[in-house]
């Protein structure tokens, strides 16, 4: 985690994709004004400062990259440099009303256990990821036979921090593993617009190109 | 052998000021004894130091900042003994990361040292000598407690903030947890919450470096018109090489000869990083009082936090309400990294606000005294936040 870590993209790098910032404004307007969040994989603090601005939370971030956490510490935001695999174990049972998981569940090592951890340290437990299921994906894989590069999956199979990919269905899956209640999820279509809520699991999956979920205990 | 002396007299400038220091001192009476963990109190007792910028009417903008080992209270204005800037002046002063035009900044001389705080060259007033060796051992927790009398002493409540590195630092942590309510937020810079047995054993070579010296005279060489010179130059040496990283020794001197074409086969300063180290440990003499040293490192020999907590450091910290933000360096190994990262977990299991940045530098634990854009940037960064989150007026 020092000089010697592998030189893989930083989340700090992944912040800064135009999807992304449809998924912060989405994920700011779920939480509530003024409570205590964890941002875990914070990258640069882009999410941390729109929930301080528009939502007057109390934030608090993870973050692996160093020019994340220094962009960070410079903005005058709390965060530690750390790792959500190991680091979480340090926190105390509900610590938080909100344990935020942006884009980062992908990278995570053991992603059952990251989410576990959230879910004993935030009352409620928000999760974005990138859809593997989405009908690009499928499309690259199927008729050309490549992994897929697309905008929200910017990186080549050789050298991308996401080893732990899963679609809007194997996630629901995860949730029940871990015994989450899903207290209500949304997609989001290559626009980045909000896909209509009454539509089934299986077209989210195939139309979704994010998602974002708000689990609770 | 080159010792600051006045111009005039002759004195030697180093315990001139140790007796009567340039700065403002505060002096504590019999009826204000310090209580020391050594089961002692001092009394009376005085700590000297300087103040920049100025107290506002709430006395809400009050930063301490505390200094390292060998330190002063001349943090950003001129030693009066070596006529140097302050040592923090780049990042304290009018606009800088810690900003006078907005703080007010109390930086004490700790008691134990020897720049006009009570210190082993001050005359004990019972013998008419200076205390040497019959000053009871001092503690960091000893330090931070006549600092705290001595923010009584001039009105304030509570600190806005408390910032030091290495055993600056410690002072630092000791603040928010022996006065919690008392320290709005906190900067420990590239410190731990302990002394780690490595730290010890250096220190202890020092220390046995100054009292093999001869002229140490069992610690009474004020008194015999002595200095064990020596013995303090070559405990400074080895200290100075623990400040220091093997890539900027490599880089600033490598295996380069001094003042020479070829090895002199004898035992003169051959090495450029030789003549370095001696002028390194020369120049600590002139202004440091040996004895001091040794205080000093005992303190922070003895520091552990969580030992008071049974071995818990997460207890110490418990219902921590202080803001912190940790920093190391990237290439420090007397306090490397995982020592501010632990601060950092117990910290966390209380669901504090804490922020840590590790920075990527070769210069060593001496990163934090030199101008290092990230860390200053980090500084800068904190103090505002926390300024903005305590209601003070940019």
């Amino acid at each position: 985690m020092s000089a010697t870590a592998a030189p893989v993209p930083t989340t700090a790098e992944v912040a800064q994709t135009p999807e992304r910032r449809d998924d912060l404004a989405l994920i700011a307007d779920l939480v509530a004004e003024g409570s205590r969040v964890i941002d875990i994989g914070c990258g640069d603090g882009s999410l941390m400062s729109l929930l301080e601005s528009r939502r007057g939370v109390d934030a608090r971030g993870i973050e692996l990259s160093q020019p994340g956490v220094n962009e960070c510490v410079r903005r005058g935001l709390s965060v530690i440099q750390g790792d959500a695999d190991r680091d979480l174990v340090h926190y105390p049972d509900g610590a938080f009303d909100y344990a935020i998981l942006s884009q980062t569940i992908q990278a995570t090592e053991n992603p059952k256990l990251v989410l576990a951890e959230l879910l004993r340290i935030g009352r409620r437990v928000v999760v974005s990821f990138p859809n593997f299921g989405h009908w690009s994906v499928r499309f690259s894989l199927f008729f050309k036979g490549r992994m897929p590069v697309t905008r929200n999956l910017s990186y080549a199979w050789y050298d991308t921090p996401n080893i732990h990919f899963c679609t809007i269905r194997d996630f629901v899956e995860l949730t029940r593993e871990v015994g989450a209640e899903v207290e209500s999820a949304i997609a989001l279509n290559a626009a980045g617009e909000r896909m209509g809520m009454r539509m089934p699991w299986w077209f989210w999956n195939l139309f979704g190109q994010q998602a974002v979920f708000v689990l609770k205990r | 052998m080159s010792i600051i002396a006045d111009p005039v007299t002759g004195e030697n400038l180093g315990i001139r000021e140790a007796r009567q220091p340039s700065s403002k001192v505060a002096y504590f009476g019999e009826d204000e004894p310090l209580r020391l963990d050594a089961g002692r109190t001092l009394s009376p007792f005085h700590i000297a130091y300087e103040t920049y910028g100025e107290l506002n009417a709430a006395k809400s903008n009050a930063i301490y900042v505390c200094h390292a080992l060998t330190g002063d209270q001349y943090a950003a204005s001129r030693s009066p003994v070596t006529g140097k800037e302050g040592w923090w002046s780049t990042l304290i002063g009018p606009g800088k990361p810690i900003d006078t035009n907005r703080f007010f900044v109390v930086c004490s001389n700790v008691i134990g040292s020897c720049m006009g705080s009570t210190g082993p060259a001050t005359i004990d007033l019972s013998t008419g000598l200076p205390y040497a060796l019959d000053l009871p051992v001092l503690t960091i927790p000893d330090m931070v407690r006549a600092q705290a009398m001595l923010i009584d002493r001039l009105g304030i409540d509570q600190l806005f903030a408390v910032i030091g590195g290495s055993m600056g630092g410690m002072q630092c942590l000791q603040w928010t947890v022996a006065y919690p309510g008392r320290v709005f937020a906190a900067l420990p810079i590239a410190t731990g919450a302990r002394h780690s047995s490595q730290n010890i054993a250096f220190h202890e070579v020092g220390r046995q470096a100054v009292m093999a010296d001869p002229d140490w005279r069992g610690g009474h060489y004020l008194q015999y018109g002595t200095r064990p010179h020596k013995g303090l130059a070559v405990a400074r040496m080895a200290a100075h090489v623990t400040y220091l990283s093997e890539a900027a020794l490599h880089r600033k001197f490598g295996r380069n000869l001094q003042d020479r074409e070829k090895l002199g086969f004898g035992f003169e300063a051959d090495f450029q990083i030789e003549s370095y180290l001696r002028h390194q440990g020369m120049t600590f003499v002139d202004r440091f009082d040996a004895n001091a040293y040794l205080y000093l490192t005992r303190a922070m020999d003895y520091f552990d936090i969580a030992a008071e907590h049974g071995g818990r450091l997460a207890e110490a910290f418990r219902g921590a309400r202080t803001r912190f933000c940790l920093v190391s360096f990237s290439s420090d190994w007397l306090f490397p990294t995982s020592e501010s990262r632990s601060i950092v977990h117990a910290l966390n299991a209380n669901a504090a606000s804490v922020s840590f940045v590790e920075i990527e530098t070769d210069r060593g634990h001496d990163a934090f005294l030199l101008e290092e854009p990230e860390f200053f940037g980090a500084v800068q960064g904190f103090v505002s936040s926390a300024a903005k989150a305590r209601g003070l007026q940019p």
